[in-house]
């Protein structure tokens, strides 16, 4: 069996940034026809090696060939026009602009330099219904969560040169944690789609940090530790114990006790207290009864209003009924500098736009709600910041562990990471995480909920948002049921709660 | 098997990488082109206990452009900018004067002090309302203060009867015009102004609280940092600032302008900003910088005197400088005209970097 020629060949890949070395002499291939996994750890430079690839970083050595032919891309412009549509990790759009206009941007069709915008909507609009999506192309991007926006961001990629009939059309489809913000349903979609575009012979580069996502679309898979190349398999060849090893270098813990933990631990009285919370167009009044050391799971489909009902208790949004006890003293919520006070912090699902600051370091990102708290006039002494900086880079493992680096340089990972230690440091009572492990490696993972756990000990009351109904499942002692923008269920958590269970509540959206 | 990159010594490396290498780099320029046609451009001279010299007269008139850009610098970290310093100038100016030339006896200290703190109070009253405007209004930055740019001005002139008030007051006379320890006044004035800024900035929080409300608004917002006060702040200084350059260019020439005092500064100190390393788009700021930029404008507009340069053409020869400044600033630009790494349309395979050459190579791709 000769093996057919790859599409795409990458050799002794080099690249440096001052101070790192995030690839070193990594080789990588992808075949025609083939859905190919670019797997690793937060940092091991999988994103790096796509940005190479595609002309966002120059190369400091080694080749890249496209059908055998060797290239080397000035800007991402040049590979698209060559046949690679990428979506990056971080989405890269305008929200000022329509769903259309975001489709095409850069690619409009015109007549005789002007723009047709009535095709445009047209081929929008077609190109969204072949994902099968529900979005109104002439809305401001703006309009959607987050998750939208990473859709529209594949079908920006998907829908680059085949959309003109213009031969060459897209031969490699590189999809850096496209998955990381979707729900099931828009997972399965997505699939379906990749498969489709397999089918025609199209080369897919896929990254995700969804073990199970790996297994159930790509063929073969490539893994990077450290910004080196461990091995190229075929994903039949390689169990998932298998493949953690060769990714962390080492077995995984077990997560399956924290469970059996959650379910046996007590919770202590009541912290907050939400009556009849609620904001029209973003979620219906709701009841919420918050105890110290809770973990409370929210579960629900994507726009359920798992993140508005987060944003009310934090003051992001202002409640338009409702009032809200802390502690025993009723809180304002008209604005996060309420909350914090009464000591809630809310580690938002959209680092990028609602996390970082990206041109600052990352110690000045971990103090920052500290230091917001204390006011302009009180800077935390450096003795005390730094120590407080070192040790939670330390804890959460924080790579590379160098405070003076710019957030904006850390991976998409660590970059989570120094958020969820920026409020950690605040000590708070109630800890909002939405999203927490969005796009953390497996290892992060399962450290970031043991971390819940160990917090909710020590009496750390916590509202957990997350698309994996396993993990909420695995945290909470109270899972909270939301469909249709209404918190519809509260189900206490005990050994006859499932995955299917919930996922019927949610469907059928009844009460308890 | 990889190509080894082409190994500079890292510690020209870092010079080059500092964030003041550039504008440093383009003063000193500035500065060399001087001597050739004033040999003696370095040579500094006591006279009469003061001392003399190109150098000397650099920083002292660029005082109030560097007061200025100072307290622009933070606004603009912020994301913001302030169209109106340089109506402020003459506001401030205006008012101290027409006051001093109402007292009986121009020279007593009490009606001298007075008379600038009716002024600076004035400067920082236009400051809080440009803050209010754009923190607690929400509107844009540059529409807010155009609005006391514009009338600022007029305010001006209804002060002064439309007249250009001339005084006759010893102490004032200092502050902008006088010596102290053999130097001017103004350059003490100054120093202390950059001390308390960075002091106020680096030393407590604010400059951190600053630049975070520069970079990401939003999350700024939800940290709980209360950017609206910060703003506010942020806006009464940047005309404070103003504020004391008005007095210090009034004292200079014992006159309030309300027309021509600080025309034109507003622009001046934007452009020492961005020469001095701020970003436009807010965020990270230097106050060191903006200082060395302030004080590249003011060695242009000297250097285009002594090297004369037509005044029709002398516009446009300072436009070519700023233009060039801010490419050499651009990592993109510099990475295309003297990069080590060309990269072509088609690769060679990975074509062995080749050393800085002495001739800039310019390679458009695309
Ligand atoms: N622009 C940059 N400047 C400096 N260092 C960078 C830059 N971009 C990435 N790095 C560093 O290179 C390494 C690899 O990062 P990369 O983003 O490729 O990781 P990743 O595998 O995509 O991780 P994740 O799963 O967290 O997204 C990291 O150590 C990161 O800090
Ligand atoms: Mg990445």
């Amino acid at each position: 069996m000769a093996e057919p020629q790859p599409v795409l060949e990458m050799t002794g890949i080099v690249k440096e940034f001052p101070g790192v070395r995030a690839l070193s002499g990594v080789d990588f291939r992808l075949f025609p026809g083939e859905i190919h996994a670019l797997m690793g750890e937060n940092g091991a430079g999988k994103s790096t090696l796509i940005k190479v690839l595609t002309g966002v970083y120059s190369l400091d050595g080694g080749t890249v060939t496209v059908d055998g032919k060797s290239v080397l891309f000035a800007s991402p412009l040049q590979a698209q026009q060559a046949g690679i549509s990428t979506v990056y990790q971080e989405v890269n759009l305008c929200p000022n602009l329509s769903v259309a206009e975001n489709i095409f941007i850069g690619r409009e069709p015109t007549r005789a330099g002007r723009i047709q915008w009535k095709r445009m909507r047209k081929e929008a609009a077609e190109l969204v219904d072949r994902l099968g999506l529900d979005i109104d192309v002439s809305a401001p991007l703006s309009s959607y969560p987050l998750a939208v926006q990473q859709l529209v961001a594949i079908v920006r990629s998907v829908g680059t040169g085949d959309s003109d009939g213009e031969g060459s059309g897209t031969k490699v489809l590189v999809l850096d944690e496209p998955t990381s913000s979707l729900d099931r349903d828009e997972v399965l979609e997505l699939f379906r789609l990749m498969r489709q575009l397999r089918d025609e012979g199209v080369a897919i580069l896929f990254v995700s940090h969804f073990l199970d996502q790996i297994y159930e679309i790509c063929d073969r898979m490539t893994v990077l530790r450290n910004g080196t190349l461990v091995g190229e398999h075929m994903v039949r060849d390689l169990d998932q114990v298998g493949l953690i090893e060769l990714m962390i270098g080492k077995a995984l813990d077990q997560l399956e006790e924290l469970h059996e933990h959650q379910l046996r631990s007590d919770v202590g009285e009541t912290l907050v207290q939400a009556e009849g919370l609620g904001r029209t167009g973003g979620i219906a009044p709701f009841d919420l009864e918050i105890k110290k050391g809770e973990v409370i799971g929210l579960a629900g489909l994507l726009g359920s209003g798992r993140t508005e009902l987060a944003r009310l208790l934090f003051g992001a949004d202002q409640p338009d009924s409702g009032k809200v006890t802390i502690g025993g003293k009723q809180v304002s919520m008209s604005a996060p500098n309420d909350a914090i006070g009464a000591g809630v912090a809310f580690c938002s699902e959209n680092r990028k736009a609602e996390g970082l600051v990206p041109d600052l370091t990352v110690r000045e990102n971990i103090i920052l709600a500290l230091q917001a708290s204390r006011g302009w006039i009180r800077p935390i002494p450096v003795a005390q910041r730094d120590e407080l900086v070192a040790k939670y880079i330390k804890a959460l493992d924080i790579r590379p562990a160098n405070p003076e680096a710019r957030v904006g340089q850390l991976s998409g990972g660590n970059q989570q990471k120094v958020l969820l230690a920026r409020w950690l440091i605040t000590q708070p009572q109630l800890l909002i995480l939405d999203e927490p492990t969005r796009g953390i490696d497996i290892g992060a993972k399962a450290e970031i909920q043991k971390l819940v756990v160990s917090l909710s000990e020590d009496g750390m009351a916590v509202l957990y948002i997350a698309a994996e109904l396993e993990e909420v499942l695995r945290l909470s002692h109270t899972i909270g049921v939301l469909r249709d923008r209404k918190l519809v269920a509260r189900l206490t958590n005990g050994p006859e709660i499932t995955t299917s269970r919930i996922l019927e509540t949610i469907a059928s959206g009844e009460h308890q | 098997m990889s190509t080894p990159s082409v190994t500079t010594p890292s510690r020209w490396r870092a010079l080059t990488h500092h964030h003041l290498f550039w504008p440093v780099a383009v003063l000193v320029a500035l500065l060399l082109v001087n001597v050739p046609f004033t040999p003696d451009f370095f040579s500094i001279k006591m006279t009469d206990g003061h001392l003399y010299g190109s150098l000397v007269s650099i920083v002292l008139f660029g005082s109030p452009l560097i007061l200025v850009a100072v307290g622009m610098t933070l606004v603009i970290a912020t994301g913001g900018i302030d169209l109106s310093v340089g109506a402020v100038v003459a506001i401030t100016g205006a008012l101290t004067c027409s006051y001093i030339s109402d007292q009986a006896d121009q020279n007593a200290l009490s009606g001298v002090f007075l008379a600038m703190g009716i002024g600076l109070v004035a400067a920082v009253v236009c400051g809080l309302w440009n803050g209010f405007l754009v923190a607690r209004m929400g509107i844009q930055p540059i529409i807010a203060t155009l609005i006391i740019m514009v009338a600022g001005r007029g305010v001006a002139q209804l002060i002064t009867d439309g007249q250009i008030i001339t005084i006759n007051s010893e102490p004032y006379k200092l502050i902008g015009g006088g010596y102290w320890l053999t130097l001017p006044f103004s350059i003490f004035v100054v120093a202390a102004v950059v001390a308390v800024t960075v002091a106020l900035t680096r030393r407590t929080a604010l400059g951190l609280l600053v630049e975070s409300v520069g970079g990401n608004a939003e999350a700024s917002r939800l940290v709980g940092i209360r950017s609206m006060r910060i703003k506010i702040m942020v806006y009464m200084f940047c005309a404070l600032c103003a504020g004391i350059a008005g007095l210090m260019i009034s004292s200079n020439t014992s006159a309030a302008d309300g027309n021509n005092a600080g025309l034109w500064i507003e622009l001046d100190a934007i452009l020492a900003v961005v020469i001095g390393g701020t970003s436009l788009l807010g965020g990270r700021f230097s106050i060191g910088g903006t200082v060395i930029g302030a004080l590249v404008i003011q060695t242009l507009t000297t250097t285009i005197y002594t090297i004369g340069v037509p005044t029709q053409t002398n516009l446009v020869f300072k436009a070519v400088v700023v233009i060039v400044v801010c490419l050499l600033q651009s990592p993109k630009f510099r990475a295309k005209v003297f990069g080590a790494k060309g990269r072509g349309k088609t690769a060679a395979p990975a074509a062995p970097a080749t050393p800085a050459d002495a001739a800039p190579k310019m390679e458009v791709s695309r």
